[in-house]
Parts: structure tokens; C-alpha cells; sequence
């Protein structure tokens, strides 16, 4: 497992941009521990630095309870996207007598359009992961972990099997953790495809080995998840920023951010399209996007900004204006859009955005798991629609079908997350670039469509 | 992929066996889990290592082995984007067709597959070398356009990279 192998030239490598000397550990906890030539971080140096250290901590103070707590004060947001309070979530969980002890199970499907964090912190840095979900089933009296990892992160995949052994190996998974009489430890599974097994509740049908279609909320997860069982899914950052908050504890982590931001913490911000240098930088929560804009060089080739997604493709659309706005959830909610996963995707003023968002869409109505009809039959039509517009063969009516599929779409209209996800780019793109879906009607209108719509082929 | 029988000649499904050592191998998963149905997704996995594709008997025969209903387990084969249920050429390509790729090159990427390969999507070469399919984001935005063949992932990719690239895959 070890050798490393022969590489292509053009093998890609997971790599943060910020050298060695500039992540220091009481102001990089997710990156400080990384290397500058990019290889992993194994056992014996993590231990060197700093490794298992809050493990140790959490598990002679003796109360899962102060490590709930100080999660909840740290304000420790899901960096999935979503951006719930992990401590919050964590109190929620059924646990104590007269409730099974469930699972932790980590969200590494990372397959959000423009994300790429994820699979630095588990090629690079396994151990720290390991070592959040240790202390995650401490809080929530889990009994077993899952890494859901996806299926073509195959370099994810052996560092974190390789790390779990070390881990076992040493006593850090196992029934007796350090002497503490606390038991545990963790798979990797690995997953198939399809995008929506990153939501939480299709993740669970997953991972028992069934179709990944959501499932009802409430029972939540961690009332009944995995087997009916306490279960508690938490995005692999999430998880890589509780070793330190346990260590230094919830003030220092709120300090993090400064008063950049009411969310505390550090974020791994990144930066991809066609820019200068896109990567990935940790930075304090409520960093602006200029600031990370700049640091990816700035658009390449002379092109000019025309638009961003803060955080994925299922994040709505920003203009240039709102690149001063720091990047926290609340403040990117404020604008109609969300934070996601904190990833911009840059969009240069020669992309039409008809042809972005039939990209998009084509993304979304593919990987709908054709549960719920909206999702379903909505977003071939919508991908249909825009198609046209893009051909200039669109018809007067049809923005405003696109604006009521994308309403139609909408939160708690549909089963899961999955199409208001879809909705969200699509009704921002409308709104700022109304123009240029206009100049896609070409056509009068018709009396009656001579297809019928298409309910899979898009 | 190592055997030689032609895999998808088999349709008779209730006389396959499985591989002992692909049955031993799913039993060894099951140590993972609550239900042994869990172990579904890792059991076609390890018949498509061996066949390169998932043929029609492996289906009622990981049933058996899972005790659970065939139902259950081409549900699973035929939902899942990286299970194959037809035969696949030796290397499969996986080419990112998401947002940051589709912004820096993605289209003349794919053209230049395309024509190079004779093929498009969901399809495979006339000598059973390469099949073709399109994948969500890969994860590897900072070198878009991104690409997997096999197990190895590229970016970022030009088209006048693929000659040397593809050589790698005989």
C-alpha cells in the first residue's frame, strides 16, 4: 500500500496552496499538520504533532456531556453545506439507557459540483478525520463508524484503510480506547455513484446496501438512522474541526474567525473555473471572496467576472458587488443564496449563462433518483427548456416555465434537498440574467410541443 | 476480468456460481454490518472486478449468498452509476462534466474523446479497449477538466494530452 506508485505526468494530486510556514496550529486546525511535498501524514508524525492528544483529553475528563457542550458553544457548523450546528445535532442524538448505541457515519461523498476539500483532508491528513469521528462517538455513545466514502476516491480510500490499521494497531480504535473503557471503531465504505447519496437520509439507504433514495424526516437520523439505530452523519470537515476545538477549546475556536464573522472556526475555502490558480486555502470564517478571488490570482486570460457560486452548484448565483461579503452562512443566506461548501466556481463574462445553467441542470436531472415527481419529471423539462434557449428555438413563456419549475422545485415541495438545490442557481441566474434567456426566443409561440417532454433521456 | 469464459454469452442466471474466492471475499464483508443486505453494493463490486461488468447469473447468486431477494439485488446493480450491467471495455474512462470542468475546457475535451475514440457516451470501442461515461464532479476542480481512467485521476487534461494518456490503457 505504501509504494508509491507509477504517475502520469498528468495525475492529479490533492494540494492546499498555502506553504508549510504560513499554517501555524493555533490558527490552521484543519491544515497545520500538512506537508509541502503533499505526502500523507501517517501515524507516527501526527502523533509528533499534536496527534490523538484530544482524544486523550475528552476521554480521562469522563462526560461525553462537556464535549456536546463544547461543541455547541464552539458553534462548529456543518461544512457539508448545510451549516447546522454539529454540537446541536450531537445533543439530539437518543442516547443513554434504554436507547441502542447507533453509528457515526462521516458524509465523504464529496460529488458537489466545484467541491474539492474533502478529499485533501482524507488523502493527506487521515488520522485527523479518525480522530473527529473517535470524538464524535465518545459524545454520542456510538458503537461503530462509517466512512461513506465515494466510490472514485480511490486514493481517499487506501490512505484511510491504511490509517485505520495504524489506528487499531495502536489502540486508538479498539475496545478499550487508551484505557478508557470506551470501545469503538470504524469501516470505510465505499460507495457507487450518484450524487445523491450525499444526502443524509439516502446515504443511510446506502450504506444498508438499498437504492439511495431519501427518506421521510422526521424520524431524524439521529432518532432512527442506520438501521433504526441512533445514527449521526457529519461532512468529513466537520468532523476535522473537533479534535481541535475539544483541545483548545469552544472561546479559542470562536476567536478564530475575529470579528470577520459570527461563525467561528476556520474554513477550507477554495477556488476553481478559469482563474489563475485554483486551490484550496484556509482561512478564518468570514473571509471575502476578493480576498480569495486574489489569492487564486484573479480570472485568467484577461477574461472579466460575470458571476460566482459561493459554494457548489447548488448554491444560487453572486454578482462581482458581493464579492466584499464575507463568506459566513448567515451573511451569504442574507442574499438569497447559500454558503455551501465555501467553494467558489467562477464564471467569466464570456460564459452564456444559458449554456451554465443547461450544464447544471443536465447535472441535476441526471442525478435525481427520480423519487418525487417535481425532481423527477421538473428537471428534464427544465433542462428541455433551457436547451432551447440555448439553441435560440425557445418560445415566449418559457422563462416564466422555468420560474415556476424552479418555484415548483422549491424547499419542502420535494422529498429531499436535492431539487430545491437545482431551483436555486436556476432562479438566481433568472433574476440577474434575465437578458440573455430572452435572447434564446426565437420562436413564436406553438400551439402543441411535437415531442413529448422526455422523462429521463436529457 | 482474468477469465476467460465469454461473460456475456451467460443467461442462464440460476446455474451460476460464483467464484469461491469472490464468494469468500463477500462473506468477509459481512463482518461490517448489522444485515448482511449492507453488503450488497461491495459484493457487485467484487463480481464486476473479476468479469468487468456485472453478468446476469451473479445477481440471484449474491442473493443467495446475502439471503436476500434478487429483487433487491438488481435494484442496487442497475441504480448505482459505477455498477455496469452490461459489459464495459477494459478501461473505462470517467470524464467530469460538472460546473468548474464544463467553465475550462470540459466540451473540447470530450469532442476530442469523442472523435479520437469513436465513441460517445455509454459506449464502447469496436476492440473492447475503452468505454466511455460521463461522471459527476470529480473533486479535482483545481486542475480542471478532469478526467478518471480506471482508477487513475487526471486534470488538468488537454485535448492534445490524450494520445500519450490513453497510451497508458492497452
Amino acid at each position: 500500500m505504501s509504494q508509491s506508485r507509477q504517475r502520469q505526468p498528468l495525475t492529479y494530486r490533492s494540494r492546499i496552496l498555502q506553504p508549510e510556514s504560513e499554517r501555524a496550529a493555533d490558527t490552521h486546525p484543519l491544515t497545520w499538520r500538512l506537508r509541502d511535498d503533499g505526502e500523507t501524514v501517517w501515524l507516527d508524525e501526527y502523533l509528533r504533532k499534536d496527534g490523538y492528544q484530544a482524544v486523550r483529553k475528552a476521554l480521562s475528563e469522563g462526560d461525553p456531556q462537556t464535549v456536546i457542550a463544547t461543541m455547541k458553544k464552539a458553534n462548529v457548523r456543518g461544512r457539508g453545506g448545510a451549516g447546522f450546528s454539529a454540537g446541536v445535532k450531537w445533543s439530539l442524538t437518543l442516547k443513554g439507557s434504554g436507547h441502542p448505541r447507533g453509528y457515526i457515519v462521516c458524509n465523504a461523498d464529496e460529488m458537489e459540483p466545484g467541491t474539492f476539500k474533502d478529499r485533501l483532508l482524507m488523502e493527506q491528513q487521515p488520522h485527523l478525520l479518525i480522530e473527529g469521528m473517535i470524538l464524535a462517538a465518545w459524545a454520542n455513545n456510538s458503537r461503530y463508524g462509517y466512512v461513506f466514502l465515494r466510490g472514485e476516491y480511490v486514493e481517499a480510500a487506501r490512505s484511510l484503510n491504511r490509517a485505520i490499521e495504524e489506528a487499531r494497531q495502536a489502540g486508538w480504535l479498539s475496545p478499550d480506547i487508551n484505557g478508557s473503557g470506551f470501545d469503538f471503531d470504524l469501516a470505510v465504505h465505499t460507495g457507487a455513484g450518484r450524487y445523491i447519496c450525499g444526502e443524509e437520509t439516502a446515504l443511510i439507504n446506502s450504506l444498508e446496501g438499498k437504492r439511495a433514495n431519501p427518506r421521510a424526516k422526521p424520524p431524524f437520523p439521529g432518532q432512527s438512522g442506520a438501521w433504526g439505530k441512533p445514527t449521526v452523519v457529519n461532512n468529513v470537515e466537520t468532523l476535522c474541526n473537533v479534535p481541535a476545538v475539544i483541545l483548545h477549546g469552544a472561546d479559542w475556536y470562536q476567536g478564530l474567525s475575529g470579528d470577520r464573522s459570527e461563525d467561528g472556526g476556520s474554513k477550507l475555502y477554495g477556488c476553481s473555473g478559469p482563474v489563475a490558480n485554483p486551490g484550496l486555502w484556509e482561512l478564518p470564517m468570514g473571509t471575502t471572496g476578493t480576498e480569495i478571488l486574489d489569492r487564486a490570482g484573479g480570472l485568467r486570460d484577461g477574461l472579466r467576472l460575470k458571476a460566482w457560486l459561493p459554494g457548489g452548484a447548488s448554491t444560487g448565483f453572486l454578482l462581482p458587488e458581493h464579492l466584499e461579503l464575507p463568506l459566513d452562512f448567515d451573511t451569504i443566506g442574507k442574499t438569497g443564496s447559500r454558503l455551501g461548501t465555501g467553494l467558489l466556481t467562477v464564471v467569466p463574462e464570456t460564459t452564456s449563462m444559458v449554456s451554465l445553467m443547461r450544464n447544471l441542470e443536465q447535472f441535476f436531472a441526471r442525478e435525481s433518483c427520480g423519487w418525487c415527481t417535481p425532481c423527477r419529471d421538473g428537471l428534464p423539462w427544465v433542462v428541455k427548456l433551457l436547451q432551447s434557449l440555448e439553441n435560440g428555438q425557445g418560445e415566449p413563456g418559457d422563462i416564466e416555465m422555468l420560474e415556476k419549475l424552479a418555484a415548483d422545485c422549491g424547499p419542502g415541495l420535494t422529498f429531499c434537498a436535492h431539487a430545491p438545490g437545482a431551483a436555486m442557481p436556476l432562479a438566481s441566474a433568472i433574476r440577474y440574467f434575465r437578458h440573455e434567456f430572452e435572447q434564446g426566443i426565437g420562436k413564436p409561440r406553438a400551439q402543441a410541443h411535437q415531442d413529448p417532454i422526455p422523462a429521463g433521456q436529457v | 476480468m482474468t477469465d476467460s469464459i465469454d461473460t456475456t454469452r451467460i443467461i442462464s442466471s440460476d446455474r451460476f456460481e460464483l467464484h469461491p474466492a469472490d464468494e469468500t471475499a463477500i462473506v468477509r464483508e459481512l463482518d461490517h454490518y448489522e444485515q448482511p443486505q449492507a453488503a450488497t453494493i461491495e459484493a457487485l463490486k467484487i463480481v464486476q472486478r473479476r468479469y468487468g461488468w456485472i453478468p446476469d447469473g451473479t445477481i440471484p447468486a449474491i442473493a443467495r449468498v446475502l439471503g436476500i431477494g434478487p429483487a433487491a439485488v438488481e435494484g442496487v446493480a442497475t441504480f448505482y452509476s459505477l455498477l455496469f450491467r452490461q459489459p464495459v471495455g477494459r478501461h473505462v474512462i470517467l470524464i467530469c462534466d460538472s460546473s468548474s470542468c464544463f467553465l475550462t475546457g470540459f466540451d473540447e475535451l470530450k469532442a476530442a474523446l469523442v472523435q479520437q475514440l469513436g465513441i460517445d457516451y455509454g459506449e464502447t470501442t469496436q476492440d473492447r479497449r475503452f468505454t466511455l461515461l460521463p461522471v459527476c464532479c470529480l473533486g479535482a476542480c483545481d486542475g480542471a477538466p478532469a478526467m478518471m481512467i480506471d482508477d487513475d485521476t487526471y486534470g488538468p487534461v488537454r485535448p492534445e494530452d490524450l494520445d500519450t494518456l490513453l497510451e497508458g490503457y492497452p
